[in-house]
Formats: C-alpha cells, structure tokens, sequence
C-alpha cells in the first residue's frame, strides 16, 4: 500500500530522470507503452515526461538528443559532434548503399508489399543483386506470397530500416508525390 | 571510321560533363558502372541535351543511347540486358515516329504518341530516383549519430550466461549417450575363387547337369556373384565341361563330359 503510494507520488521531474534513464540503457528504441508499463505510470505522464527531457536536452545544448525511432524512444549524440565521436570510437561511415540498392529501397518502402516484377516495372532493371544486399542487411523483409500467377514473394521495409534511417515511422516518409515537383 | 567518331563521341561527351571526367579508363569503368539501370542513363542524356522531357528528341537520344551502350561494350563493361531492351524499345519508338500518320489521326496526336508509354515510365521512375536520392541524405544524417553501445546483459552474452554445472550436465550427457551406442561389428564374409570352384566342382560331381542360373542365384552378393561368374569361367577352362544354351537369351547349363 505504501508502495503504490510512493509511486503515485513521483513527481514530474522523477518520472522524467527514470524515463531517461531507461532509454539510456535500452539497446533498441524505447516504446512509450513499455516506459509506461515498466514504470506503472499511466502513458501521458511517460509522454509528458519524454516531452520535457527532449526540451531539456535542447535547451543545455547538450551533445545528445532525444529522438523518437522506429516507434521508440532513443538517446544518441548529435549529429554536429560526429568528427569526435568517430575519432574516439576508431570508426569509419560504414559502407553505403549502391545507386541499385537504394532506388530498390526507395520503391519498396513506397509500395510494399511489392513484387520483384513490380521492382522491375518501375526501375527497368532486374533488382535480384540488390535485393540480396537488402535482406542481408535486414532493411527489408519477406511478406509473403502474392496471389496471383507464380505466387512471386512480396517485400517490405524492416524495422531495422526505420532505424538506420531515422524515421519514426514509415508516414514519416515524405509523401512520392511529393518528389514530382523536382523531376522535370 | 567508327572507331574515330567513338573517340570524337566521347571527347565531347566527357568534356562537357564534369561529372563524368575520368583520369584513367579504371576510373572511367567505375563511373559509368554507376547508372543505375537504362532508365537512369536515359534521364541522364535527356538532361545532357537539356530536352523536355515531354518532348523527347528520340533519334537524337536514341543515337546517344547506342553510343553510350557501344562505349560500355568497349570498355569491357559487361552490358545488361536490360540495357539492351531498352535500347530496342528506343529503335521501335524512332522507326514509329517516322511513320506518316493518317490525317484524321491529326487531333489524337497526344494519345498517339509513341513516346507516352516511355514519357510516364520516365516520370514514374524519377520520382523513385528522387526517393532514393532522399534516403541516402537520410542515412548519411544517421551515420553521424551514435546510440549507446550494447550494454553486457545476461541476456545478451549467452556464453557467459552457463555455469560450471550447467557444463557438467552437458558433459555428463555426452557421456551417457555414448555408452548406450551399441557396438555392432560386421564381419564381410567372403569367398575365395579357390572356394567357389571347389563348391562349384562338388555340385557338379553331385548333380552332373547345374543351371548356371540357378548357380549364381544362390549367392548373397555382389562379390560373391562376380567369384561365382569367374569360377564357372575357370572351370570351363580347365575341367572338361561343357555349356549348353538350347536358346538365345535361355539358362545355360553346365555339364559335366
């Protein structure tokens, strides 16, 4: 009894400093609804909390920023500090992705699921390599057969894609239409 | 002279596109390896001849585009089809537009035209190349924040996560499952050719008349069946018997003189 009670008392700044603290030791982006079940704090209370660390971090011009990831919470250094950072960790940007694999990226996350023929409709040119390279790096992900002549498999982007692009979900993606005012 | 205009092509080709200046011909293979399929090579000589896009100079472009493949080939770069279909494509379209139309197909003319299929596949495509262009922005954004590192948890070092008894067990486990392996060893019988003429020779002297069918049914294997084969060879050599076929493909019998 005195235990729930304490908890029901947590005040805005505490729930803030356990907020940040579990991101912080969290490998993956953190969810709103398991901050909150772990915490048993009700969801808009996580969500005000993460609202005012993102202000603090901003504010103190911190090195690290909060971001929402893949439908998670995630602490990570900022963005400006990266010549520092690389030089402490010893690390390279690790190789990219070729023009084929990102075009092939780019027509996936747009229209998953989707067919390889529906790949090679769009970019015409067979896309197998790239493919390949995107499930080996777990960017995309099977989705099942299509129902129609040869049952071809269709592709989806992956969680791991939302990471490594940043994007906090897939709406966050600027809308293919979008883009047609550059072409031309 | 095709080999002149190559080389005129790609002069100019080259110097007029920054982007594609190569200091040796490794290099030039790298850059030109780098279009991304025959869609993007056609947009990136549309916007070298700064045409529409709607209004595609096609024998121009096609011309382009042949030289192009042509290069390719001459650099020992390994043309894909799909280059190639395109390249077909381009030829149907010039040959179609230098077709008299009919008169009353006049006003259709937009419908008609043979460049529309290709138009909106290149319009299609460019946005997708937009998006491409987008995500590598994205992940090279991304590349330059890190999270925390992996933080060594039980549940992420399995190794360390078994004790000295859990590796007893196991090792005891082992130990178990190979004292109830039975030990079976399996002897190969065999006959020696000295053998089998020996067998062969008691059952003629027994029977007179044996069928060599009947003979090499008798025996178990492979093996024995070829000892068996040889000792009725031998035997015919050397022992006064005789073999009878009454017909073509029919048992043979083997008889004593």
């Amino acid at each position: 009894m005195e235990l729930i009670e304490e908890k029901q008392s947590r005040s805005l700044s505490e729930v803030v400093a356990v907020v940040e603290a579990l991101i912080f030791v969290s490998d993956e982006p953190l969810t709103t609804k398991l901050l909150a079940e772990v915490m048993e704090e009700d969801k808009e209370s996580i969500e005000a909390a993460v609202e005012e660390l993102t202000r603090e971090y901003k504010n103190r011009e911190s090195g690290l920023q909060l971001r929402e990831i893949a439908g998670g919470w995630q602490i990570s250094t900022r963005t400006e500090f990266h010549e520092d950072v690389r030089k402490f960790l010893k690390t390279r940007p690790s190789a990219k992705l070729s023009l084929a694999s990102l075009e092939t990226l780019a027509v996936i996350a747009y229209k998953q699921p989707v067919t390889v023929p529906e790949i090679l409709e769009i970019r015409g040119v067979q896309s197998a390599s790239a493919i390949k390279t995107l499930l080996e790096k777990r960017l995309i992900v099977t989705r099942g057969h299509k129902e129609t002549v040869g049952r071809p498999m269709q592709y989806g982007t992956s969680k791991e894609f939302l990471i490594q692009f940043g994007l906090k979900d897939l709406s966050e993606l600027p809308s293919i239409e979008d883009f047609e005012d550059l072409a031309g | 002279m095709v080999e002149q205009q190559q080389e005129q092509f790609s002069f100019d080709f080259f110097s007029e596109t920054p982007q594609i200046v190569a200091e040796s011909a490794d290099e030039l293979k790298l850059k030109l390896g780098e279009f991304a399929g025959p869609l993007d090579l056609l947009l990136y000589l549309i916007r070298q001849e700064q045409a529409n896009i709607f209004d595609i100079p096609i024998a121009k472009i096609t011309d382009e585009y042949l030289k192009y493949i042509r290069l390719m080939k001459s650099l020992d770069i390994s043309v894909a089809a799909d280059f190639l279909v395109m390249a077909a494509t381009l030829i149907e379209i010039k040959s179609k537009m230098l077709l008299p139309r009919e008169p009353s197909e006049a006003e259709d003319e937009e419908i008609d035209d043979p460049r529309k299929e290709l138009i909106d596949r290149l319009l299609e495509y460019e946005k997708y190349k937009s998006a491409a262009q987008m995500l590598y922005e994205r992940t090279t954004v991304e590349q330059a924040t890190f999270a925390r590192g992996q933080i060594e948890s039980d549940e992420n070092n399995a190794e360390i996560n078994a004790t000295m008894f859990d590796l007893l067990t196991v090792f005891q486990k082992i130990v178990a499952r190979h004292k109830d392996e039975v030990q079976m060893e399996i002897h190969r019988e065999e006959i020696s050719l000295a053998d089998m003429i020996k067998t062969l020779k008691k059952r003629l002297f027994e029977q007179i008349e044996l069928s060599v069918l009947q003979f090499f049914e008798e025996m178990h294997s492979k093996r024995e069946l070829v000892t068996a084969f040889v000792a009725v060879l031998e035997i015919t050599r050397t022992e006064s018997v005789k073999l009878i076929q009454s017909k073509t493909f029919g048992d043979i019998i083997l008889k004593k003189v």
